[in-house]
């Protein structure tokens, strides 16, 4: 039996434990959205081909719930005016969701783990235009984001070691010597 | 043998050469490629770039320009095999009789594969594609067995690349019409089958239902894998129970078969997956450039399964072991 953590394959993707759920819960989001904003413009300078990849889905609203914390993001990738806020629910009439534990939309979303993947293991589950939520994962995965270093790179190599734990405690890189398929 | 490994994206072009293809095939962001779904391909520069960083690499690209020109549009067929050769592409793999011979005549010194779209599967066709057109290469399709493939390669002074890896198509692929009755596209005329934009993904009683153009394909209880709104994988509900009838969504993985496949004669091996992510691809090539290595030294190579990584996480040896015969 192989390990998932030496083989990139999607099995056993670590869910956050309940209790961080419970913790965060009571806590405002109005601090968030100035890092997602922050994070939003950083992605935007640093991967302009992202938007060209997106083509006519630029425009459509996304649903980003994991399913793991108390609270969900509504993205709009505008090329001009790209937003994205935290809600507590996801609102009707988005164009797609997608839904999973945050370590499985990061894994994701930073090339660690593939999507169709997780879809047919249903570790991920996708709502609406399908179209939409496709051209989204195949731009994100084109742009190689580091999201760990767009949200914590002006710490500096702080920054850095924090999102490299983050990210072996996530089960999304390994620790020295183990081997990886990325 | 060579391995033949897919890109859908830049960023998927350099995972393949850094986890050990020896070529790449990817296409353009249109309907030339059989591989157009939204968000995937290469625009002029980005395929420039990459076959250039391929290059570095000593890796070749390939390019399909592999659907079927359509009437009044050539000319679209046409400036992507112009453009694709001014790319410095290593070989184009193309389907469509028109375009092979625009590309012959054109490009005489372009070297040109015959793309699994065009269903060569016989000796006298490969004869056909080669005298005509100077075709190099065949990409056999996924419906013939090892010693049928064998007896081709004995026939034929072309070169054969067969799939071992990835999606299975049960029908013979460049003849299979059926996406287009459900969605007006097929992958033959438009580079897609089961177009994204005609799929839908519902819940209902606990089960996930899967629809295409309104049509439901299948559904899935609780924990068990899922797959794509194919319409030859769809589940049928009989008064005797349900089950699949053309083929279950299941992925090709002939790894078990490549000693087989190198005594046949066949002399490149392609995955496929243009439309799966980074880590895909560099985790399927990575395993199969392990198994080849071990072949060729003459052991056998412990690698990971990667049935995780298929479509309802189960995969199958296909056509190549044809027990039922």
């Amino acid at each position: 039996m192989s390990d998932p953590q030496t083989t990139g394959l999607p099995a056993n993707v670590p869910v956050l434990p309940p209790w961080l759920a419970r913790a965060v819960a009571p806590l405002p989001l109005a601090p968030l959205q100035p890092a997602l904003a922050l994070m939003l413009s950083r992605i935007g300078q640093a991967h302009p081909d992202l938007y060209d990849r997106l083509g006519e889905h630029a425009e459509k609203r996304f649903g980003i719930d994991p399913t793991d914390l108390p609270f969900a993001f509504v993205l709009e990738p505008k090329p001009h005016r790209p937003l994205a806020r935290a809600v507590r629910d996801l609102p009707v009439g988005l164009d797609a969701s997608i839904r999973g534990p945050l370590a499985g939309l990061i894994g994701m979303a930073e090339g660690t783990l593939d999507g169709d993947a997780l879809f047919f293991s249903r570790v991920l589950w996708i709502e609406g235009d399908v179209a939409a939520a496709l051209a989204l994962r195949n731009a994100v995965d084109d742009a190689r984001i580091d999201f760990g270093r767009i949200l914590l790179g002006g710490l500096g190599p702080l920054g850095e070691t924090v999102a490299q734990e983050l990210r072996r405690r996530m089960r999304l890189q390994p620790a020295a010597g183990e081997r990886t398929w990325n | 043998m060579e391995l033949i490994c897919p890109a859908g994206t830049p960023a998927s072009l350099e995972a393949a050469v850094e986890a050990g293809a020896d070529a790449i095939y990817c296409g353009f962001r249109d309907e030339t490629n059989a591989r157009n779904f939204p968000g995937l391909n290469f625009s002029r520069e980005e395929l420039r770039k990459g076959i250039a960083f391929a290059h570095r690499h000593g890796v070749k690209v390939l390019v399909a320009i592999n659907t079927f020109a359509r009437a009044g549009s050539f000319g679209l067929w046409q400036s992507a095999v112009d453009d694709a050769a001014a790319a410095g592409a290593d070989a184009l793999i193309l389907a469509d009789l028109a375009t092979l011979a625009y590309a012959a005549r054109r490009h005489p010194a372009q070297r040109l594969h015959v793309s699994v779209q065009a269903g060569v599967a016989n000796p006298d066709a490969i004869r056909f594609y080669a005298e005509s057109f100077g075709a190099r290469r065949v990409v056999l399709p996924r419906v013939l067995s090892v010693m049928e493939i064998a007896s081709i390669v004995r026939e034929s002074a072309c070169e054969t690349e067969v799939f071992v890896f990835g999606g299975l198509c049960v029908m013979e692929e460049g003849r299979c019409s059926l996406s287009s009755y459900a969605t007006g596209q097929s992958p033959n005329m438009n580079g897609v089958c089961s177009p994204a934009s005609h799929v839908a993904y519902s819940e209902r009683d606990g089960r996930i239902q899967s629809t295409l153009g309104g049509f439901t394909i299948n559904s899935f209880g609780k924990g068990e894998p899922a797959g794509y709104p194919t319409l030859c994988k769809g589940r049928f509900a009989t008064p005797k129970g349900s089950g699949y009838i053309f083929e279950e969504p299941v992925s090709l993985d002939a790894a078990v078969m490549l000693p087989a496949l190198r005594d046949a004669g066949v002399t490149a091996l392609k995955i496929e997956g243009r439309q799966r992510g980074r880590a895909y691809i560099a985790g399927v090539v990575r395993s199969f450039r392990d198994i080849l290595t071990g072949l060729e030294e003459g052991r056998s190579a412990r690698t990971p399964s990667l049935a995780a990584l298929a479509e309802g996480q189960a995969s199958t040896v296909g056509a190549y072991r044809k027990g039922w015969r």
